[in-house]
Protein backbone atom coordinates (compact mmCIF):
# COMPACT_ATOMS: atom_id res chain seq x y z
CA UNK A 1 0.00 0.00 0.00
CA UNK A 2 1.42 3.36 -1.19
CA UNK A 3 2.49 5.95 2.16
CA UNK A 4 -0.14 8.70 3.15
CA UNK A 5 1.71 11.61 4.17
CA UNK A 6 -0.12 14.56 6.30
CA UNK A 7 1.34 17.71 6.08
CA UNK A 8 0.08 19.60 9.10
CA UNK A 9 0.55 23.36 9.58
CA UNK A 10 0.56 24.42 13.47
CA UNK A 11 1.10 27.52 15.24
CA UNK A 12 4.70 25.73 16.77
CA UNK A 13 6.28 24.49 13.90
CA UNK A 14 5.26 21.98 10.39
CA UNK A 15 4.61 18.09 11.77
CA UNK A 16 4.46 15.05 9.32
CA UNK A 17 1.65 12.40 10.14
CA UNK A 18 2.01 9.43 8.32
CA UNK A 19 1.08 5.63 7.60
CA UNK A 20 1.71 2.96 5.71
CA UNK A 21 -1.67 1.02 5.98
CA UNK A 22 -4.06 4.13 6.97
CA UNK A 23 -4.66 2.11 10.33
CA UNK A 24 -1.30 3.02 12.22
CA UNK A 25 0.01 6.71 11.62
CA UNK A 26 3.39 8.05 13.11
CA UNK A 27 3.83 11.40 13.77
CA UNK A 28 7.64 13.55 13.46
CA UNK A 29 8.17 17.25 13.80
CA UNK A 30 8.64 19.86 14.74
CA UNK A 31 10.18 21.49 11.77
CA UNK A 32 10.72 25.00 10.21
CA UNK A 33 11.94 25.95 13.43
CA UNK A 34 8.97 25.72 15.01
CA UNK A 35 7.46 28.98 13.68
CA UNK A 36 3.96 29.95 13.34
CA UNK A 37 3.24 28.27 10.14
CA UNK A 38 -0.74 29.11 8.48
CA UNK A 39 -0.18 26.53 5.58
CA UNK A 40 1.85 23.77 4.37
CA UNK A 41 1.61 21.54 1.32
CA UNK A 42 2.37 18.70 -0.52
CA UNK A 43 3.57 19.96 -3.90
CA UNK A 44 2.82 16.83 -6.62
CA UNK A 45 5.29 18.51 -9.13
CA UNK A 46 8.64 18.54 -7.45
CA UNK A 47 7.38 16.09 -4.32
CA UNK A 48 8.94 19.15 -2.41
CA UNK A 49 7.16 20.48 0.66
CA UNK A 50 6.37 24.02 1.65
CA UNK A 51 5.09 25.86 4.27
CA UNK A 52 3.92 29.73 4.48
CA UNK A 53 5.14 31.20 7.86
CA UNK A 54 5.03 34.54 9.50
CA UNK A 55 6.90 35.31 13.08
CA UNK A 56 6.63 38.38 14.66
CA UNK A 57 9.86 38.48 14.83
CA UNK A 58 11.40 37.31 11.84
CA UNK A 59 8.64 38.40 9.04
CA UNK A 60 7.23 36.10 6.35
CA UNK A 61 9.20 33.16 4.50
CA UNK A 62 7.97 29.90 2.74
CA UNK A 63 10.20 26.66 4.10
CA UNK A 64 10.77 24.03 1.95
CA UNK A 65 11.77 20.42 1.82
CA UNK A 66 13.15 17.88 -0.90
CA UNK A 67 13.20 15.14 1.46
CA UNK A 68 9.69 15.30 3.10
CA UNK A 69 10.37 16.80 5.92
CA UNK A 70 13.38 15.95 7.06
CA UNK A 71 15.72 18.93 6.33
CA UNK A 72 13.92 22.40 5.60
CA UNK A 73 15.96 25.61 4.02
CA UNK A 74 13.96 29.32 3.97
CA UNK A 75 13.65 32.02 1.45
CA UNK A 76 12.09 35.56 1.30
CA UNK A 77 13.86 36.43 -1.22
CA UNK A 78 11.27 38.85 -3.58
CA UNK A 79 8.93 38.95 -0.95
CA UNK A 80 8.38 42.32 -0.29
CA UNK A 81 6.77 45.64 -2.01
CA UNK A 82 9.72 47.22 -1.89
CA UNK A 83 10.45 50.45 0.40
CA UNK A 84 8.61 52.66 -1.56
CA UNK A 85 5.47 51.54 -1.50
CA UNK A 86 3.93 51.69 2.02
CA UNK A 87 2.27 48.36 2.15
CA UNK A 88 4.25 46.12 4.70
CA UNK A 89 3.73 42.19 4.00
CA UNK A 90 2.70 41.02 7.51
CA UNK A 91 1.84 38.03 6.79
CA UNK A 92 2.14 34.58 4.26
CA UNK A 93 -0.73 32.35 4.70
CA UNK A 94 -1.66 30.30 1.32
CA UNK A 95 0.18 27.82 -0.97
CA UNK A 96 -0.59 26.49 -3.92
CA UNK A 97 0.97 24.90 -7.84
CA UNK A 98 -0.21 26.61 -10.78
CA UNK A 99 1.76 24.78 -13.38
CA UNK A 100 5.66 25.71 -13.14
CA UNK A 101 4.22 28.49 -10.71
CA UNK A 102 4.50 28.14 -7.03
CA UNK A 103 2.01 30.32 -5.54
CA UNK A 104 2.01 32.20 -2.07
CA UNK A 105 -0.42 34.42 -0.91
CA UNK A 106 0.35 37.93 1.46
CA UNK A 107 -1.35 40.35 3.71
CA UNK A 108 -1.32 42.75 2.45
CA UNK A 109 -3.13 41.70 -0.07
CA UNK A 110 -0.74 40.53 -2.69
CA UNK A 111 0.00 37.36 -4.80
CA UNK A 112 4.21 36.12 -5.00
CA UNK A 113 4.92 33.60 -7.27
CA UNK A 114 8.34 31.59 -7.27
CA UNK A 115 9.21 29.93 -10.83
CA UNK A 116 12.43 28.07 -8.67
CA UNK A 117 10.27 26.27 -6.35
CA UNK A 118 10.42 28.54 -3.56
CA UNK A 119 14.53 29.78 -3.71
CA UNK A 120 13.14 33.28 -4.96
CA UNK A 121 9.83 34.91 -5.41
CA UNK A 122 8.39 37.99 -7.09
CA UNK A 123 5.02 40.31 -7.32
CA UNK A 124 2.29 38.36 -9.76
CA UNK A 125 -0.73 40.95 -8.66
CA UNK A 126 -2.10 43.04 -6.21
CA UNK A 127 -5.35 42.14 -8.05
CA UNK A 128 -5.37 46.23 -8.24
CA UNK A 129 -8.25 47.91 -10.31
CA UNK A 130 -10.55 45.63 -8.60
CA UNK A 131 -13.40 47.72 -7.07
CA UNK A 132 -12.43 48.00 -3.28
CA UNK A 133 -8.46 47.69 -3.84
CA UNK A 134 -8.03 51.41 -3.17
CA UNK A 135 -9.10 50.41 0.46
CA UNK A 136 -7.54 46.94 0.90
CA UNK A 137 -4.18 48.34 -0.60
CA UNK A 138 -4.51 51.43 1.81
CA UNK A 139 -1.67 50.65 4.68
CA UNK A 140 -3.82 52.81 7.09
CA UNK A 141 -7.01 51.36 6.13
CA UNK A 142 -6.52 47.79 7.32
CA UNK A 143 -9.45 46.58 9.44
CA UNK A 144 -8.83 44.46 12.47
CA UNK A 145 -7.41 41.37 11.31
CA UNK A 146 -5.91 42.71 8.59
CA UNK A 147 -6.96 41.52 4.94
CA UNK A 148 -4.83 39.00 3.41
CA UNK A 149 -5.15 36.30 0.15
CA UNK A 150 -6.28 33.42 2.35
CA UNK A 151 -7.04 30.69 -0.69
CA UNK A 152 -6.14 29.32 -4.37
CA UNK A 153 -7.85 27.42 -6.37
CA UNK A 154 -5.76 26.14 -9.37
CA UNK A 155 -6.38 23.99 -11.95
CA UNK A 156 -4.00 21.25 -13.21
CA UNK A 157 -4.87 21.65 -16.66
CA UNK A 158 -4.48 24.69 -17.02
CA UNK A 159 -2.26 26.80 -15.24
CA UNK A 160 -3.09 30.62 -16.15
CA UNK A 161 -6.44 29.16 -14.72
CA UNK A 162 -6.98 30.26 -11.20
CA UNK A 163 -8.97 31.88 -8.63
CA UNK A 164 -7.95 33.98 -5.45
CA UNK A 165 -10.22 34.66 -2.03
CA UNK A 166 -9.08 38.27 -0.82
CA UNK A 167 -10.27 38.00 2.93
CA UNK A 168 -13.51 40.02 3.75
CA UNK A 169 -13.55 40.98 -0.46
CA UNK A 170 -14.76 37.94 -2.71
CA UNK A 171 -13.15 35.49 -5.15
CA UNK A 172 -11.55 36.09 -8.21
CA UNK A 173 -10.42 34.03 -11.21
CA UNK A 174 -7.61 34.86 -13.55
CA UNK A 175 -7.47 32.97 -16.59
CA UNK A 176 -4.41 34.47 -18.34
CA UNK A 177 -2.20 33.58 -15.14
CA UNK A 178 -3.02 36.65 -13.29
CA UNK A 179 -2.54 39.32 -15.95
CA UNK A 180 -6.56 40.56 -15.29
CA UNK A 181 -8.88 39.08 -12.85
CA UNK A 182 -12.71 38.97 -12.73
CA UNK A 183 -15.05 39.11 -9.66
CA UNK A 184 -16.68 35.67 -9.04
CA UNK A 185 -19.14 36.59 -6.43
CA UNK A 186 -22.50 36.67 -8.36
CA UNK A 187 -25.34 35.36 -5.91
CA UNK A 188 -23.22 35.25 -2.93
CA UNK A 189 -25.20 36.41 0.02
CA UNK A 190 -23.97 38.70 1.80
CA UNK A 191 -25.61 40.55 5.30
CA UNK A 192 -24.20 43.59 5.26
CA UNK A 193 -24.26 46.60 3.11
CA UNK A 194 -21.53 47.05 0.50
CA UNK A 195 -20.65 49.97 -2.15
CA UNK A 196 -19.83 47.82 -4.90
CA UNK A 197 -22.41 44.85 -6.45
CA UNK A 198 -19.71 42.40 -7.44
CA UNK A 199 -16.98 42.69 -4.01
CA UNK A 200 -17.96 43.27 -0.67
CA UNK A 201 -18.15 39.46 0.14
CA UNK A 202 -16.74 37.69 2.72
CA UNK A 203 -15.34 34.12 1.57
CA UNK A 204 -14.05 32.03 3.28
CA UNK A 205 -13.10 28.74 1.42
CA UNK A 206 -13.54 27.48 -2.31
CA UNK A 207 -13.20 23.96 -3.66
CA UNK A 208 -13.38 22.80 -7.05
CA UNK A 209 -15.13 19.21 -8.02
CA UNK A 210 -13.60 16.21 -10.31
CA UNK A 211 -16.00 18.45 -12.51
CA UNK A 212 -14.63 21.90 -12.64
CA UNK A 213 -18.20 23.44 -13.88
CA UNK A 214 -19.32 22.58 -10.09
CA UNK A 215 -17.63 24.26 -7.10
CA UNK A 216 -18.77 24.69 -3.49
CA UNK A 217 -17.90 27.84 -0.73
CA UNK A 218 -17.95 28.09 2.42
CA UNK A 219 -18.86 31.78 3.29
CA UNK A 220 -19.17 34.08 6.21
CA UNK A 221 -22.81 33.21 5.73
CA UNK A 222 -23.55 30.47 4.62
CA UNK A 223 -22.76 27.33 2.06
CA UNK A 224 -22.92 28.20 -1.77
CA UNK A 225 -22.48 26.01 -4.93
CA UNK A 226 -21.76 26.67 -8.46
CA UNK A 227 -22.85 24.76 -11.15
CA UNK A 228 -21.07 26.97 -13.44
CA UNK A 229 -17.39 26.99 -12.17
CA UNK A 230 -18.12 30.16 -10.28
CA UNK A 231 -19.91 32.35 -12.57
CA UNK A 232 -23.22 32.31 -10.52
CA UNK A 233 -23.25 30.46 -6.73
CA UNK A 234 -26.97 29.65 -4.98
CA UNK A 235 -27.25 29.00 -1.15
CA UNK A 236 -27.16 25.40 0.26
CA UNK A 237 -27.21 26.21 4.06
CA UNK A 238 -30.74 24.73 4.42
CA UNK A 239 -29.84 21.42 6.95
CA UNK A 240 -27.08 22.76 8.64
CA UNK A 241 -26.71 23.80 11.86
CA UNK A 242 -25.17 27.44 11.47
CA UNK A 243 -23.96 29.15 8.37
CA UNK A 244 -20.66 30.12 9.39
CA UNK A 245 -17.78 28.03 9.17
CA UNK A 246 -14.27 27.86 7.47
CA UNK A 247 -12.88 24.02 6.69
CA UNK A 248 -14.68 22.43 3.44
CA UNK A 249 -13.60 19.62 1.23
CA UNK A 250 -14.89 17.86 -1.88
CA UNK A 251 -15.10 14.15 -2.64
CA UNK A 252 -12.37 13.60 -5.79
CA UNK A 253 -14.73 11.59 -7.80
CA UNK A 254 -17.69 12.43 -7.03
CA UNK A 255 -18.97 16.47 -7.47
CA UNK A 256 -22.24 15.67 -5.41
CA UNK A 257 -20.34 14.51 -2.66
CA UNK A 258 -18.91 17.81 -0.16
CA UNK A 259 -17.99 17.98 3.32
CA UNK A 260 -17.86 20.73 5.68
CA UNK A 261 -17.75 21.73 9.50
CA UNK A 262 -19.70 24.35 10.73
CA UNK A 263 -18.74 26.16 13.67
CA UNK A 264 -19.89 29.49 15.94
CA UNK A 265 -20.04 32.45 14.17
CA UNK A 266 -19.45 34.34 17.02
CA UNK A 267 -16.38 34.51 19.69
CA UNK A 268 -16.25 30.90 20.06
CA UNK A 269 -15.91 29.66 16.36
CA UNK A 270 -15.81 26.30 17.71
CA UNK A 271 -18.43 23.39 16.29
CA UNK A 272 -22.02 23.72 17.86
CA UNK A 273 -23.12 22.33 20.80
CA UNK A 274 -19.87 20.98 22.23
CA UNK A 275 -20.31 18.40 19.62
CA UNK A 276 -18.00 17.65 17.25
CA UNK A 277 -19.34 16.87 14.15
CA UNK A 278 -18.22 16.92 10.07
CA UNK A 279 -21.13 17.40 7.78
CA UNK A 280 -21.64 15.51 4.25
CA UNK A 281 -23.83 15.90 1.27
CA UNK A 282 -24.49 13.23 -1.13
CA UNK A 283 -26.84 15.33 -3.16
CA UNK A 284 -24.64 18.45 -3.47
CA UNK A 285 -26.11 20.59 -0.58
CA UNK A 286 -29.71 19.59 -1.06
CA UNK A 287 -29.73 17.42 2.36
CA UNK A 288 -26.71 17.51 4.74
CA UNK A 289 -25.79 14.23 7.13
CA UNK A 290 -24.34 14.86 10.44
CA UNK A 291 -20.53 12.67 10.81
CA UNK A 292 -20.49 11.87 14.33
CA UNK A 293 -19.05 8.69 15.20
CA UNK A 294 -15.70 8.12 16.37
CA UNK A 295 -15.63 12.22 16.96
CA UNK A 296 -16.11 13.42 20.68
CA UNK A 297 -19.66 14.64 21.40
CA UNK A 298 -19.42 16.03 24.79
CA UNK A 299 -17.93 18.85 25.82
CA UNK A 300 -15.74 19.38 22.63
CA UNK A 301 -14.89 22.69 21.76
CA UNK A 302 -13.46 22.75 18.40
CA UNK A 303 -12.30 24.97 15.79
CA UNK A 304 -11.11 23.77 12.24
CA UNK A 305 -9.36 26.55 10.49
CA UNK A 306 -9.81 26.87 6.31
CA UNK A 307 -7.05 24.81 5.39
CA UNK A 308 -7.78 22.95 7.99
CA UNK A 309 -10.16 19.79 6.67
CA UNK A 310 -8.06 17.73 3.16
CA UNK A 311 -9.51 15.00 1.52
CA UNK A 312 -7.12 12.34 -0.63
CA UNK A 313 -7.65 10.57 -4.14
CA UNK A 314 -7.70 7.18 -2.69
CA UNK A 315 -10.48 5.47 -4.45
CA UNK A 316 -11.77 5.50 -1.06
CA UNK A 317 -10.84 8.39 -0.26
CA UNK A 318 -9.83 9.51 3.00
CA UNK A 319 -11.33 12.68 5.16
CA UNK A 320 -8.99 14.37 7.48
CA UNK A 321 -9.45 17.34 9.77
CA UNK A 322 -6.86 19.08 12.47
CA UNK A 323 -8.60 21.12 14.96
CA UNK A 324 -7.52 24.50 17.20
CA UNK A 325 -6.86 21.92 20.21
CA UNK A 326 -4.09 19.86 18.19
CA UNK A 327 -6.24 16.95 17.02
CA UNK A 328 -6.07 15.32 13.82
CA UNK A 329 -8.97 12.92 12.75
CA UNK A 330 -9.50 10.55 10.05
CA UNK A 331 -12.07 8.91 8.18
CA UNK A 332 -11.25 6.04 5.50
CA UNK A 333 -14.90 5.41 5.11
CA UNK A 334 -16.10 8.97 3.30
CA UNK A 335 -17.10 10.06 6.82
CA UNK A 336 -18.70 7.87 8.14
CA UNK A 337 -16.40 6.64 11.09
CA UNK A 338 -13.68 8.56 12.37
CA UNK A 339 -10.67 8.06 14.53
CA UNK A 340 -8.06 10.60 16.24
CA UNK A 341 -4.93 9.74 14.91
CA UNK A 342 -2.46 12.35 15.91
CA UNK A 343 -2.48 14.16 19.30
CA UNK A 344 -1.33 16.85 21.72
CA UNK A 345 -0.12 18.94 18.74
CA UNK A 346 -0.40 23.05 18.84
CA UNK A 347 -3.35 24.41 17.20
CA UNK A 348 -3.52 23.53 13.81
CA UNK A 349 -3.59 26.20 10.75
CA UNK A 350 -3.71 23.76 7.74
CA UNK A 351 -3.72 19.82 7.19
CA UNK A 352 -2.95 18.51 3.45
CA UNK A 353 -2.45 14.71 2.50
CA UNK A 354 -0.95 13.41 -0.58
CA UNK A 355 -0.42 9.42 -1.21
CA UNK A 356 2.82 8.40 -2.39
CA UNK A 357 3.94 5.57 -4.36
CA UNK B 1 35.09 45.55 13.55
CA UNK B 2 31.51 45.04 15.32
CA UNK B 3 31.05 43.09 18.07
CA UNK B 4 27.25 41.48 16.84
CA UNK B 5 25.09 39.42 19.56
CA UNK B 6 22.61 37.89 17.70
CA UNK B 7 19.42 36.13 19.07
CA UNK B 8 19.60 32.22 18.88
CA UNK B 9 16.28 32.17 16.66
CA UNK B 10 18.96 33.39 13.62
CA UNK B 11 21.52 30.69 13.60
CA UNK B 12 19.50 27.38 12.61
CA UNK B 13 18.08 29.82 9.42
CA UNK B 14 21.80 30.23 8.04
CA UNK B 15 24.21 27.90 8.07
CA UNK B 16 27.57 28.95 9.62
CA UNK B 17 26.01 31.80 11.28
CA UNK B 18 27.02 31.75 15.09
CA UNK B 19 25.73 34.25 18.18
CA UNK B 20 28.94 36.43 18.49
CA UNK B 21 29.50 37.29 14.53
CA UNK B 22 31.90 40.29 13.99
CA UNK B 23 31.55 42.63 10.88
CA UNK B 24 32.71 45.96 9.81
CA UNK B 25 29.86 48.65 9.76
CA UNK B 26 29.15 52.91 10.96
CA UNK B 27 25.69 52.09 11.43
CA UNK B 28 23.48 49.47 12.27
CA UNK B 29 21.88 48.80 9.10
CA UNK B 30 25.68 49.05 7.56
CA UNK B 31 26.42 46.16 10.22
CA UNK B 32 23.59 44.14 9.32
CA UNK B 33 24.32 44.44 5.07
CA UNK B 34 27.78 43.49 6.11
CA UNK B 35 25.78 39.84 7.61
CA UNK B 36 23.38 39.93 4.32
CA UNK B 37 26.63 39.76 2.44
CA UNK B 38 28.33 36.29 4.66
CA UNK B 39 24.37 35.10 5.49
CA UNK B 40 22.39 36.27 2.15
CA UNK B 41 18.36 36.52 3.78
CA UNK B 42 19.88 37.78 7.17
CA UNK B 43 18.57 40.82 6.47
CA UNK B 44 15.31 40.04 6.05
CA UNK B 45 14.57 38.75 9.31
CA UNK B 46 15.75 41.70 11.08
CA UNK B 47 14.42 44.43 8.56
CA UNK B 48 10.81 45.75 7.22
CA UNK B 49 9.82 47.44 4.72
CA UNK B 50 11.17 50.82 4.54
CA UNK B 51 13.66 50.17 6.12
CA UNK B 52 12.71 49.70 9.92
CA UNK B 53 13.82 47.19 12.00
CA UNK B 54 10.95 44.96 12.22
CA UNK B 55 8.51 45.19 15.33
CA UNK B 56 9.85 43.27 17.72
CA UNK B 57 13.34 43.55 17.18
CA UNK B 58 15.29 45.94 19.53
CA UNK B 59 19.08 46.85 19.09
CA UNK B 60 21.36 48.01 21.24
CA UNK B 61 24.60 49.86 20.57
CA UNK B 62 27.17 49.73 23.80
CA UNK B 63 23.73 49.12 25.48
CA UNK B 64 22.04 52.14 24.46
CA UNK B 65 18.62 51.51 22.03
CA UNK B 66 19.53 52.33 18.49
CA UNK B 67 17.67 52.89 15.44
CA UNK B 68 18.91 51.25 11.95
CA UNK B 69 20.87 55.28 11.31
CA UNK B 70 22.27 54.91 14.64
CA UNK B 71 26.13 54.95 14.65
CA UNK B 72 28.57 51.84 15.41
CA UNK B 73 31.90 53.01 16.43
CA UNK B 74 35.03 50.09 16.03
CA UNK B 75 35.00 48.00 18.89
CA UNK B 76 30.83 48.81 19.50
CA UNK B 77 28.89 46.20 21.08
CA UNK B 78 25.69 45.76 18.45
CA UNK B 79 22.96 43.42 20.75
CA UNK B 80 19.85 42.19 18.97
CA UNK B 81 16.77 41.54 20.73
CA UNK B 82 13.98 39.10 19.63
CA UNK B 83 11.60 41.24 22.27
CA UNK B 84 9.17 39.33 24.52
CA UNK B 85 6.08 38.43 21.90
CA UNK B 86 4.14 35.66 21.34
CA UNK B 87 2.67 32.88 23.23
Amino acid sequence: MPKTLLTVATRKGTFIVESDDRREWTMRGPYCEAWPIYHSIYDPKTGSLFAAAASEWHGSTVWRSSDLGETWEQSSEGLTYGDEDGRKISKVSTLARAGDRLLVGAEAPGIFESRDDGKTWSLLSTLSGQHGSEAWDDPANQPPGHLGISGFVTDAGDSDNFFAIVQGVGAFQTEDGGSSWTPRNNGLRRDWPAEWEDVGFCVHKLVRSSDPQRMYQQNHVGMHRSDDGGQSWNEITEGLPGDFGFAAAVHPHDRETFYVIPVDGGHGRTMHDGKATVWRTRDAGSSWQPMRQGLPQENAHLGVLRQGMTIDSADTPGVYFGTSTGQVFASMDEGDTWSEIASYLPSISSVDVAILD
Amino acid sequence: MVDVRLPGTLTPLFPGLTRKPEVEGSTVLEVIDRLEEQWPGLRDRLVAEGPTLRNHIHVYVDGERAALDSPVADRSRLDVIAAISGG
